[in-house]
């Protein structure tokens, strides 16, 4: 046994994603969330006798762009099966999904393959009465079929991501780009993305896998990454002290962080796939995808190589734009309205106006791009400084308005070189702290901080940073 | 003017209605007090009272009341589909073509029992006894749409509604002479009728004629929204005319024929009789080929029940209902709820099912079962290029004994050998009564083409025609009884 045997964590992810469909996968109940129990429900996803499923054209539309978005095959004949097991969750004794032949296969999202990607419905709600908050021990078992049937894309990658860190970031990636395409609202609070986890480890510089275990209830970003990195703790800890991997399936509780595996009844099931009887195979016709893809907008990751390529932007300002929808069109209009201005002067102005917002979507405020871009202009030509601009910018999204005005009227102008009067204040600043001028005259520059202090009070941010810089040089003789 | 409502078939009963000679309302008086009085245990549910006042002789049916197998939900009224588990079942929806049925002008007279969830072919694994057959209250109905097949046969209802998946439509009409037509797969929508085999399954006419069976059928198809399988029939349904058969050529599979299980002599001699009656016709009859027929049994036995374990997976107890609690434990009211609930044919084959479908068998037994099944579906398509027809004997033997094969399941299945193939085609075939052997009715299947229903009720009409059946008898036993 070699304790200092460094191990590679191997981890691929298995998600949902809800589809935002007006109605369920196989009947025309309405999709909700929150409303009281059981009132969007029909004999068919209810499953009474006789009832019979049709296929959501909308939901097949939408597993068709997103297999398009991943770059996927897509199949032009698949087919539904009936994946069989029993639960009160599962009104009719199985869940339709695809097995075989899914609708899409193969592609690729970031560095992560994709293997498969198909369509299926969800289970209804369980609600457990008692101490255990599980079925097993419960004293009552309530099921809200509301969320019975709702369509889900069940999208399921190569195991090619190699830490907690890159599983969380990809699946960000992902479900910007399942926002993006507008299939999901891909909220893992309310459900409507899930994500499960199979992790192995195996010894640095193996190429073989590693038994892997199969991590549930994985409900948040951060829940993912600690999920995952507790059981790639456990897995090299247990193959270090000499025993072996079992291949089972754990639940993540997130009070405790604890994994526990599911009783092996729970996970011992011969599903019994066999070809959904009732529906017929799923054909998708080359009209179809062409609908598919035509309502696919550019994609998150599209988005963000053209910024860094065309515009130069560093990769994670890219990225962190790109994966905001609104804020990345947001930062377009501004350039658009903005001929010249550097696009990286407009980037970098971005995170200040978002925190100022306090939201992704900055259309939604009273600050507009012609605004924005003339705001940026005017700060990168030094008309006004920085912190006047940010001045401007608190006044902008208060009240709206034109930065130009609102510099007239505030009197925000800079003070420029030729400026008399901000000499004057550089003056004043060295006469009112002769220690820090007399440390900054021994050649500490840091010292000069408390005089560019006062200068700025003085002048209400409307002094040229660098240009203050110079004149006390200048005016201790350096 | 009861007896002159009894003695006329629904069709004209429905002319008679529209010309004013006939009460739509007394027609249902009538059947309902049948019905009501029925001691063959035909019946689950007899309406109460006849519908309120519509303009029934404008309807295409004109009022003449329907019996309805249990298998189909009516909303409100229970469907139990023989069995337990559904024991006061009320659906709140109506199957596609019962309403279809009702919207022509054919309103609801009553449930008929059945085998429990239509998987039997005797009425006998009905939860609420078995049907008695109306020739001779000692013998079985057939199965499993016994109790549509009795009531038509007794007089008791005009016309009723089956399912057939292997014959349970054809097999019964046989067994109590009267007229029973499983149509094309796909042809009428299954929605709303309680699934055994999602792949087979197919509502169907059980009538006194041919006629009656192509006025049904004419309501009965339609491309259903609700059903995805269900297709646009190419023909208009028109009433059948045909006095010959000149230029039909039929083809009698001899293969399948010769079955080990034993071939009644005198329904050879029936068979033999009709082929001559047909000839005389104009027909002409050769042997055809169905090289892999004889195995559809056994291919039907492990496609059915695969379905099935999944299609009955939903009697759980958990929404609607038996349920037997289980001290707080999923599992054993899982268990305790189906084993009270399922009777023993339904276990039989919920747990064949769950066995060919199961981790390591899947291929050996329902891979296999399917390519064997696109395998009679190619033979028939061949076998249709040279014969317009294909023959048989609806059934090896007459009705038999109550009792006699409940014991032996491979006994019971054998019954099916020649209604089988057909399903598994998913073509359509109709069973007409071709005479009595030793006082029981036997019946002559004619399968057609895919969408062939038109020419299939044609040539059904012809030669119904020429035999010249008359199931009178059944009636009047039925009434001294």
């Amino acid at each position: 046994m070699n304790r200092e045997q460094a191990y590679e964590p191997v981890i691929g992810l298995e998600i949902h994603v809800q589809l935002k469909t007006r109605t369920k996968m196989f009947c025309g109940c309405e999709l909700s969330f929150g409303d009281e129990p059981n009132i969007h429900t029909c004999p068919r996803c209810l499953g009474l006798p006789g009832a019979l499923p049709v296929a959501n054209s909308q939901a097949v539309h939408f597993g068709i762009m997103i297999g398009l978005a991943l770059g996927c095959e897509i199949a032009p004949r698949s087919q539904f099966h009936r994946k069989n097991y029993f639960y009160p969750d599962l009104p009719k004794g199985y869940q339709i999904s695809q097995y075989d032949v899914p609708l899409c296969t193969g592609g690729r999202l970031g560095d992560v393959r994709i293997h498969r990607v198909h369509l299926e419905e969800d289970a209804a709600k369980l609600v457990h009465v008692g101490a255990s908050g599980r079925i097993h021990g419960a004293d009552r078992s309530y099921v809200d079929f509301n969320r019975g049937g709702t369509p889900l894309a069940e999208i399921v990658t190569e195991p090619d991501l190699r830490s907690a860190e890159e599983a969380r970031e990809w699946l960000n990636l992902l479900r910007t780009t399942m926002r993006a395409i507008g299939v999901s609202d891909v909220n893992m609070e309310e459900g409507s993305l899930r994500c499960d986890a199979n992790v192995s480890v195996r010894p640095v510089g193996s190429n073989e896998l590693g038994t892997k275990t199969e991590l549930k209830n994985m409900n948040s970003f951060r829940f993912l990454a600690h999920g995952v990195n507790a059981e790639i703790e456990r897995q090299v800890a247990l193959l270090r002290s000499g025993e072996q991997v079992l291949q089972e399936t754990l639940h993540f509780d997130p009070a405790s962080g604890r994994l526990t595996p599911l009783r092996s009844k729970e996970e011992a099931h011969d599903y019994r796939y066999f070809p959904e009887p009732d529906l017929v195979p799923l054909l998708a016709t080359d009209e179809m995808i062409a609908a598919a893809r035509a309502a696919l907008p550019e994609l998150p990751a599209a988005r963000a190589a053209r910024f860094e390529s065309e515009l130069g932007l560093p990769g994670d300002r890219a990225r962190d734009l790109a994966f905001r929808p609104d804020l990345a069109s947001f930062y377009e209009a501004t350039l658009a309205a903005a001929a010249g201005v550097d696009p990286i002067q407009v980037a970098n102005w971005i995170p200040q106006l978002v925190e100022r917002i306090g939201s992704d979507n900055p259309f939604e405020s009273s600050v507009s791009p012609d605004a924005f871009a003339s705001l940026v202009g005017l700060v990168v030509s030094k008309a006004i400084s920085r912190d006047a601009g940010r001045e401007v910018l608190r006044v902008l999204v208060d009240e709206g308005g034109d930065p130009a005005s609102v510099v007239e009227r505030e009197g925000l102008g800079s003070m420029s070189a030729d400026d008399s009067g901000l000499a004057e204040v550089v003056s004043a600043a060295i006469a009112s702290d002769p220690d820090a001028a007399e440390k900054v005259r021994g050649g500490n520059m840091k010292a000069a901080g408390p005089l560019i202090g006062y200068v700025m009070r003085e002048t209400k941010g409307r002094a040229d940073g660098g240009e203050v810089n110079r004149l006390i040089r200048e005016q201790l003789g350096l | 003017m009861s007896q002159e409502i009894l003695d006329l078939t629904a069709a004209a009963l429905a002319a008679a209605i529209r010309a004013g000679e006939l009460d739509a309302r007394e027609v249902f008086e009538v059947y309902r007090g049948r019905a009501a009085a029925d001691d063959l245990n035909a019946y689950a549910w007899v309406a109460q009272a006849a519908p309120g006042p519509v303009a029934a002789a404008a309807q295409d049916l004109a009022g003449v009341p329907v019996a309805v197998k249990d298998l189909f939900c009516t909303e409100g009224i229970p469907s139990q589909a023989g069995s337990r588990i559904l024991e006061g079942y009320r659906p709140p929806y109506t199957a596609t073509v019962v309403q279809r049925l009702a919207d022509a002008g054919a309103p609801l007279l009553g449930k008929t029992n059945q085998d429990e969830f239509a998987m039997g072919s005797s009425n006998e694994t009905c939860a609420f006894g078995p049907v008695l057959n109306p020739w001779n209250r000692g013998r079985v109905p057939g199965g499993s749409s016994g109790g549509s097949a009795a009531a038509v046969a007794a007089g008791t209802a005009p016309w009723a509604l089956g399912t057939d998946t292997g014959g349970s439509i054809r097999q019964p009409a046989a067994f109590c002479g009267i007229v029973g037509l499983k149509p094309t797969y796909g042809s009428c929508s299954r929605y709303g009728m309680i699934a055994f085999a999602s792949s087979l399954d197919q509502a169907g006419p059980l009538t006194r004629d041919v006629t009656d069976a192509a006025l049904m059928l004419r309501q009965m198809v339609a491309k259903d929204p609700l059903d995805s399988t269900s297709l646009e029939h190419p023909d208009q349904i028109v009433l059948p005319s045909r006095a010959d058969l000149t230029g039909v050529r039929l083809g009698v599979p001899e293969n399948l024929l010769n079955v080990e299980s034993g071939f009644d002599p005198g329904i050879r001699r029936n068979f033999e009789a009709t082929l001559a009656a047909a000839e005389a016709l104009g027909a002409s009859v050769e042997t055809c080929q169905l090289p892999h027929a004889p195995h559809a049994l056994a291919a039907y036995y492990l496609i059915a029940p695969a379905e099935a374990s999944a299609n009955l997976a939903r009697f759980d107890g958990v929404r609607y209902g038996l349920r037997v609690n289980g001290d707080l434990d999923l599992d054993t009211m899982y268990s305790r709820t189906r084993a009270a609930g399922f009777g023993a044919e339904v276990k039989r084959r919920v747990m064949l099912g769950t066995y060919a479908l199961s981790s390591g068998y899947y291929d050996a037994y329902y891979g296999t079962a399917q390519r064997v099944r696109t395998k009679i579906a190619q033979d028939f398509a061949s076998a249709f290029k040279q014969f317009d027809f294909i023959v048989t004997p609806t059934a090896p033997s007459t009705a038999f004994e109550l009792g006699a094969k409940s014991a032996d399941p491979l006994a019971m299945y054998l019954n099916d050998v020649w209604t089988v193939p057909m399903s598994l085609a998913g073509v359509p075939a109709i069973s007409i009564p071709s005479g009595l052997v030793d006082g029981l009715p036997v019946g002559f299947q004619i399968a057609g083409p895919a969408f062939s229903e038109n020419q299939l009720l044609d040539a059904a009409f012809a030669l119904e025609q020429s035999i010249g059946f008359d199931g009178a008898p059944a009636r009047a036993e039925a009434s001294r009884g």
